[in-house]
């Protein structure tokens, strides 16, 4: 999570509450409160990214072997790439706090 | 100034919205329903107007559609009554909160159950905490203006508003009533050019979630941008005047200046109660009357001013808060007074629930009962009036 800013006066919230930076969701780490976390084995995994495709908060990336990878920070541990990989690839394991 | 015409007042509403040049309308005709929406929806399919007639499939769809398209920076409109508003009801908040300029036109009618059709304001009454502005109007001449009004506030303020009129009793009647010139509603109206909108070419976010941190942040701007919207309202209706000739003020009163005995009211039946006013004169009896035309912001000040030295109050409200202490403007009155001096005896009526008829007799009744309880406090915080036991 990023550093909280602390309290913003009324005063100086743009009107409506809007938020007028493009892609400020990057900031602001929502991964932290899954209690699932998705693990990737490599031996089995063809790197077809059904999961890169289908993750809902579009925590997956490529690394540099071409695998798909989930980035923790943004996985909410909905399991849902575990679920439709079709390799058996990932599993879903417990988030150790 | 434009001509007097003898029209539908509903039709008349939708002729003044359409004068505003509205880019999209978004509406659910269920019954009951007013000609509002049916006539804008021949008048943009006639290609007569040049807007966006959206069909949906409920009501809380309708303002949706109008949140959407208001942040994205066009003029919108909407229309309803009674289960429409209540199914509206999340999105009411939702609108405010943004900072929408919506404008929707309420048709005033009690809510289900039993099923009824008929005038109160019982659906409006459930929104007076949900940030929009909110006028009323008493007769269909009034609603074209506040249509006008509406909008103008709207953008300069930056919040939603309700216009309201009385279901059927206003909606439904045909009134000489009297448009203004196009020319003079484009001068008025200018069009909207909001300082953000949602648009691709410059992204923003709208509708982002109020973490504990902000939260409360974000609703105190909300209540002071509707507090601060007072003002606004106030000059868009000196500016009105300028172009129309017809004044208007957040609390208009009626033989008040020496009157004992007050009676506050809104909506239609302002009419027949002038009419008690009048009668109760006669006799010699100082009585006089007060109508909020701006129920949302609250005009304290104004009201105070209206009420002078009466010595008690006789507030008729056309709506229940059930297992309360009041009818809505009952409690409100109670509370505004409480931070002032004054104090008169304030004796809470509810009645014409539903369409039922309350009389030029009724109000003498009232009022006499203001008299009743001029010195000594009433025995009830509000009586249904005219109940049959």
């Amino acid at each position: 999570m990023p550093k909280s800013p602390g309290l913003v006066s009324w005063k100086k919230l743009p009107i409506g509450m809007f938020i007028l930076e493009a892609g400020n969701s990057v900031k602001f780490k929502t991964g932290d409160w899954k209690s699932m976390k998705p693990v990737l084995d490599k031996e089995k995994c063809i790197k077809c990214g059904q999961c890169w495709l289908l993750c809902p908060d579009m925590a997956y990336s490529q690394d540099e072997e071409g695998y798909y990878i989930s980035n923790l920070n943004y996985c909410k541990g909905c399991g849902i790439c575990a679920s439709i990989c079709p390799k058996g690839a990932i599993t879903m394991v417990l988030e150790e706090v | 100034m434009g001509k007097r015409v003898a029209k539908e007042v509903s039709i008349a509403v939708a002729d003044a919205v359409a004068q505003c040049r509205v880019d999209v309308i978004a509406a659910y005709p269920i019954t009951p329903q007013t000609h509002i929406v049916e006539h804008l929806s021949e008048l943009v399919n006639n290609g007569e107007l040049d807007a966006e007639f959206v069909t949906v499939e409920s009501e809380h769809a309708a303002l949706s559609v109008c949140i959407g398209a208001s942040a994205t920076g066009v003029r919108t409109f909407t229309s309803t009554a009674a289960q429409g508003l209540l199914f509206m009801y999340e999105c009411l908040f939702i609108a405010s909160a943004l900072r929408l300029p919506i404008v929707m036109v309420v048709a005033n009618r009690s809510v289900s159950a039993p099923i009824s059709i008929w005038n109160d304001h019982g659906d409006i009454m459930t929104m007076r905490d949900a940030g929009w502005i909110q006028t009323f109007s008493e007769n269909g001449q009034e609603a074209v203006d506040l249509v006008y009004h509406a909008y103008r506030v709207a953008e300069k303020a930056m919040l939603p508003v309700a216009v309201n009129l009385d279901g059927f009793i206003v909606t439904h009647v045909v009134e000489p009533i009297e448009l203004l010139d196009q020319e003079l509603v484009d001068r008025y109206i200018p069009p909207y050019r909001p300082k953000y909108k949602l648009d691709p070419k410059n992204p923003i976010t709208v509708g982002a979630i109020g973490v504990p941190e902000i939260y409360t942040e974000a609703r105190k701007a909300l209540d002071v941008a509707l507090e601060n919207s007072y003002r606004t309202i106030v000059q868009a209706w000196k500016d009105f005047e300028k172009i129309s000739g017809r004044k208007y003020q957040p609390v208009e009163t009626y033989r008040m200046e020496d009157a004992e005995v007050g009676m506050v009211i809104m909506g239609s039946l302002t009419e027949t109660a002038m009419n008690a006013v009048d009668k109760l004169r006669e006799e010699g009896k100082k009585v006089g009357l007060l109508r909020f035309r701006l129920w949302r912001p609250f005009p304290y000040r104004d009201f105070l001013r209206a009420i002078g030295k009466v010595k008690s109050l006789v507030v008729v409200d056309r709506a229940l808060s059930h297992g309360s202490t009041g009818g809505p403007v009952g409690i409100e009155i109670r509370s505004a007074l409480y931070q002032s001096n004054k104090r008169p005896k304030i004796v809470n009526f509810v009645a014409g629930l539903a369409g039922r008829d309350v009389t030029v007799e009724d109000f003498i009744e009232m009022f006499e009962k203001g008299y009743t309880y001029m010195t000594k406090k009433a025995p009830f915080f509000y009586e249904i009036y005219g109940v049959k036991e």
